[in-house]
């Protein structure tokens, strides 16, 4: 009973301080979401202000997509080539060899080739948007756009949004062709599936639906990728630990952990719809 | 030159601003005469890039009137903001160029966002921007390709290729040798004359403000202690006024001072 007294006397001084720093930083995360759905409402919304928009989304696009195909190539096809091995020896185990590119066929279309393609994309062009704007903003380009009376939103965040659009699904699209003819190499160069098997299985297994939940998924993160990204650069200068180039690192870091994470968390809950 | 209120392109009004608690503006008063190449001197850490920037709207100011040509720039007035920002240009103290534009591309970046000119229109006038600050043969080349005196120009040439009517200039010789200081108020001053618009400039670097400019105001711990012509500054006993201008001689004073000391003392 003492014990408990005297636990309770030593407790009791810093509840209210335990409960201020709580509180402080439940209004900090609620204010952060506010202020990233008040950012990519605003993106979208300055879509129809900007003037020769298609230019600096075709910009984009070509920046985005050609930066990232060696890596979505490279990647696709290991993928691919692992799946085939991996696939086989685990089929091969109940007879069923045949449904090798069942197998990797919808691994890829319905999980891997959104995620991975996601995740190189945000390794590569997230991380050089959040660096650019973060650059951008410790130099004062984004303060000048705004007094010349551009929409910096519109002008550096919405090419990005709508180039993401297309080029998260062409790169995905991309990695699921290589990561197949990658499973064939491996399955039926390698390992001796018969090559008309493997392609067939993969024609029968694969349904519209798993190649919309693939595009959906793809889409859906590009947004989200860049959208976490740039706002991660556009406020770089928010950074309370750190000013300058740091500040600039802390952000790309940030953005690249952060989206990666919003990625895994997403396709966890799109592809439970699907399911 | 006492400028009438109708004279007057830009007016600010009691013009308060704090970060944190810590009151940076005062209540600033202060005209600004069309056409005139207006001067905002003070000490570092003033509050003089604060003034220029509560102007140019990007910092929102707690308090006060600002007023373009006579029209108040309310906080709310989207209409009056947008007016006003299609009839000035900002120089920042850093140029603020895009590093990854060329210099053409800079030039033509205001024009190409904020007006409905045809793409060659754009390229004209662009260029001829870039010419008349003798930058044409750069045209090409990217800011970090360039020297600090030409980034300073193409900042200007990006600055006035939209024909404003009042050109801000925040620190525009900060860090640069008295040299380069002279060639870029004489290069302020020339354009200022040659394109008719009104420049307002904060700087504290008082000997070639006071040459170049037709007006200048004094701003010291959040308020403008003293405004006038040159040689009315020049002239001025104001304490604050007289201790600014006088600082080299008072410079020299203490260290002929410590000199004398230490020549006792050994």
């Amino acid at each position: 009973m003492l014990t408990r007294y005297c636990v309770a006397l030593l407790f009791v001084p810093i509840i209210p301080e335990m409960l201020h720093a709580l509180g402080h930083k439940t209004l900090g995360i609620i204010f952060g979401f506010g202020d990233f759905a008040l950012f990519t409402a605003r993106s979208f919304a300055a879509v129809v202000k900007p003037k020769r928009l298609g230019r600096r989304v075709i910009r984009a696009v070509y920046e985005q997509g050609t930066v990232c195909l060696p890596v979505i190539l490279i990647v696709g096809m290991f993928t691919g080539l692992v799946l085939g091995l991996q696939g086989y020896h685990i089929l091969q185990r109940f007879g069923s060899e045949s449904l090798l590119g069942a197998l990797v066929s919808l691994s890829l279309i319905r999980e891997m080739a959104p995620v991975l393609a996601s995740l190189m994309l945000v390794g590569q062009a997230g991380s050089a948007l959040a660096a650019e704007l973060g650059i951008q903003r410790n130099t004062e380009q984004i303060v000048a756009l705004e007094t010349m009376g551009v929409n910096s939103l519109g002008y550096l965040v919405s090419p990005r949004l709508l180039a993401a659009l297309v080029v998260f699904p062409i790169q995905t699209a991309l990695f699921v062709v290589i990561g197949l003819w990658g499973g064939a190499l491996s399955g039926s160069l390698l390992l001796g599936v018969d090559s008309g098997i493997y392609w067939s299985s993969v024609e029968q297994a694969v349904e519209a639906r798993d190649i919309r939940e693939c595009f959906i998924k793809a889409a859906s993160f590009g947004l989200l990728a860049v959208t976490i990204c740039a706002y991660q650069g556009f406020h770089a200068d928010r950074c309370s630990s750190a000013t300058g180039a740091r500040a600039v690192s802390a952000a790309t870091t940030r953005a690249v952990v952060l989206s990666s994470i919003i990625i895994l968390v997403a396709d966890y809950v799109i592809s439970s719809f699907f399911v | 030159m006492e400028a009438s209120k109708q004279d007057l392109v830009l007016q600010v009004e009691d013009l308060h601003k704090s970060f944190d608690g810590n009151a940076v503006l005062k209540g600033v008063d202060l005209g600004v005469p069309r056409g005139s190449l207006f001067t905002v001197l003070g000490p570092s850490g003033t509050g003089k890039s604060v003034f220029l920037k509560c102007l140019a709207n990007v910092l929102q100011p707690d308090a006060g009137r600002i007023s373009f040509d006579g029209t108040p720039l309310g906080s709310g007035d989207s209409v009056a903001r947008a007016d006003f920002r299609k009839r000035c240009s900002f120089l920042f103290q850093s140029n603020a160029l895009f590093d990854s534009l060329s210099a053409l591309e800079n030039v033509a970046l205001p024009l190409e966002q904020t007006t409905d000119l045809r793409d060659k229109e754009i390229r004209e006038r662009s260029l001829e921007a870039l010419r008349q600050l003798e930058l044409e043969t750069y045209r090409n080349q990217y800011p970090g390709q360039l020297s600090g005196g030409m980034q300073k120009r193409l900042a200007l040439a990006r600055a006035i290729v939209t024909q404003p009517e009042l050109v801000m200039f925040d620190e525009p010789t900060a860090g640069l040798d008295p040299l380069r200081r002279n060639a870029v108020f004489e290069m302020i001053a020339k354009y200022q004359r040659q394109f008719s618009f009104t420049a307002l400039i904060v700087t504290h670097d008082v000997t070639e403000a006071l040459i170049a400019s037709d007006r200048v105001a004094l701003l010291n711990h959040g308020r403008i202690c003293f405004e006038g012509t040159p040689a009315e500054f020049s002239s001025s006993s104001h304490p604050v006024v007289s201790d600014f201008r006088d600082s080299a001689e008072a410079l020299t004073g203490s260290l002929a001072s410590i000199r004398k000391t230490a020549a006792s003392n050994s």
